[in-house]
């Protein structure tokens, strides 16, 4: 008979025995090696039945099938772009899917995208080999113009956003900035007024730096509330048109 | 430069209504924290921090031939490592063309200065002299390292002090009381420019961006003593005036960590 050797919500570390026996499954961040299921990664473990999967702690982003990520051009090749994923892996645009304009042959893709451009886009395929196609036919997908990118943990990203959404929102209503987080841990803001523009990074970092904490939530609106200028815009209802990336 | 041109149009669009990407004004310091005395075995030490960037200097005195060019006078040399751990941008191995320009910088502004008499460190004209060597590593690279590491050799050849010498033989463990000659304190302050901005003391975010910095050596009586001007963009008269002006102006800030 198979036996669990670690508890529900524990921390373990890579190569830690997790459970023996063939009666679980490996899940996400664990990996089976002869009757033992082992950790591959720092990271809390979650037992759902018999499939146990740990959520990372630490680690850089590994691109996933249906990710939305905030990359940038690193080359232009004969037919797409090379995009930087934030990661190990970096991915191709295809021209076909960046698009749906007409594109003579030998045009200029730099018309489109040059090398350096910030580009919201989702990864459609990761290939066994780890070649990830992108694409950015999808609401929300587009080239990202001015505004500043920040860059964090990219396991910090759910924190980030909130159950549905419901971070991020707080954050543009009370800075009234844009803000779009990529999945690989690129965060792209545009506020009109760099002081808002400035508190929007803050709580960011600040939600990176205590993503573990509970009770988040109302000391992230605190500290919106506390460091709100005196001529800040009134929080406003919910949705002002700009897509969340989730 | 083309691959920052966003980060630029970034950074100038903020310093035209007078802020920055960390929200400081533009001519405005991070905080500056100097501590002397970190190493024990060194003659002189200094560690500096100017916000996350931090770096370390030790002075070494060492008993030389002097150079038969100027028997008469000892010598200085600065050194500059930038460790891996400091950035991802460094890599091991022998100092690269921006550790060099580092350590010339900094050597240049103490040289030309002329605070340190080299006569005075000579024990024996032709035979024996002091020969000061000035070693700086950086910890952590988060933008002005230029500043940073020129304040640390500067507040490490103030911390040093002679080892006991008798003429024959050099004991490093008997400190003298003995301080180096130093008549002036240069203060080296660079300044960056962005299209008609110019700003102090930058990020590691905002020197990827940059069009032109100018490295200036400021003596008390605010007199240049040295200048390096880097980047990629040409500079005018005007600019020149300009930043040396402001360069001048912070010194005097600097100047009381030393």
């Amino acid at each position: 008979m198979g036996e669990i050797q670690v508890k529900d919500k524990e921390v373990v570390v890579p190569g830690e025995t997790l459970a023996t026996g063939m009666d679980f499954l490996p899940s996400y961040g664990t990996y089976r090696e002869g009757d033992k299921i082992l950790a591959s990664r720092l990271g809390l473990v979650t037992i759902e039945g018999k499939v146990i999967k740990l959520v990372p702690l630490s680690g850089v982003y590994h691109p996933k099938r249906g990710d939305t990520i905030i990359g940038h051009v690193t080359e232009i090749l004969l037919s797409g772009w090379r995009i930087d994923t934030n990661s190990a892996y970096s991915a191709v645009l295809n021209m076909k899917d960046a698009t749906s304009e007409f594109i003579a042959r030998g045009a200029d893709l730099t018309k489109y995208f040059e090398i350096g451009d910030c580009v919201m886009v989702k990864i459609i395929n990761v290939t066994s080999q780890n070649l990830v196609d992108l694409t950015m036919k999808g609401p929300g997908l587009r080239k990202l113009r001015g505004g500043r990118i920040l860059s964090v943990n990219a396991n910090k990203v759910p924190r980030i956003i909130g159950k549905q959404g419901s971070m991020v929102s707080m954050i543009k209503q009370y800075t009234n900035c844009r803000i779009l987080v990529g999945q690989n841990g690129i965060v792209w803001i545009q506020g009109e007024d760099p002081a808002q523009e400035l508190l929007a990074v803050q709580t960011i970092k600040k939600i990176e730096r205590e993503a573990h904490i509970s009770g988040l939530t109302d000391s992230i609106k605190g500290f919106l509330e506390k460091n709100r200028g005196p001529n800040a815009p009134r929080p406003q209802a919910m949705n002002h048109g700009e897509g969340d990336a989730q | 430069m083309m691959m920052y041109e966003e980060l630029r149009n970034q950074v100038i669009s903020l310093l035209s209504k007078q802020t920055r990407l960390d929200g400081r004004k533009p001519h405005e310091y991070r905080e500056v924290k100097v501590e002397t005395g970190v190493s024990k075995n060194a003659e002189g030490s200094a560690k500096v921090k100017i916000g996350d960037t931090e770096v370390i200097a030790g002075v070494k005195l060492e008993v030389m031939k002097p150079y038969p060019d100027q028997p008469d006078q000892g010598s200085m040399m600065v050194n500059v490592e930038l460790y891996p751990m400091s950035s991802p941008e460094f890599e091991t191995g022998p100092p690269d063309i921006f550790a060099i320009e580092l350590a010339r910088i900094t050597d240049r502004a103490i040289r030309e200065s002329k605070t340190l008499d080299t006569k005075k460190l000579c024990i024996e004209a032709g035979e024996k002299a002091w020969m000061v060597v000035i070693d700086v590593c950086t910890l952590n690279d988060a933008g002005n390292l230029y500043d940073a590491i020129y304040l640390a050799a500067m507040a490490a050849m103030k911390d040093a002090v002679f080892p006991a010498f008798d003429g024959v033989k050099l004991e490093y463990k008997n400190k003298t009381e003995e301080k180096l000659p130093l008549s002036r304190v240069p203060v080296s302050v660079t300044v960056f420019k962005y299209g008609d901005h110019i700003l102090v003391d930058p990020t590691n975010e905002e020197e990827k961006a940059i069009d032109a910095r100018l490295t200036v050596g400021v003596l008390e009586n605010g007199n240049i003593c040295s200048l390096q001007k880097g980047g990629d963009v040409a500079i005018v008269a005007d600019d020149i005036f300009r930043m040396v002006d402001l360069a001048k102006q912070k010194s005097q800030e600097l100047r009381k960590h030393l």
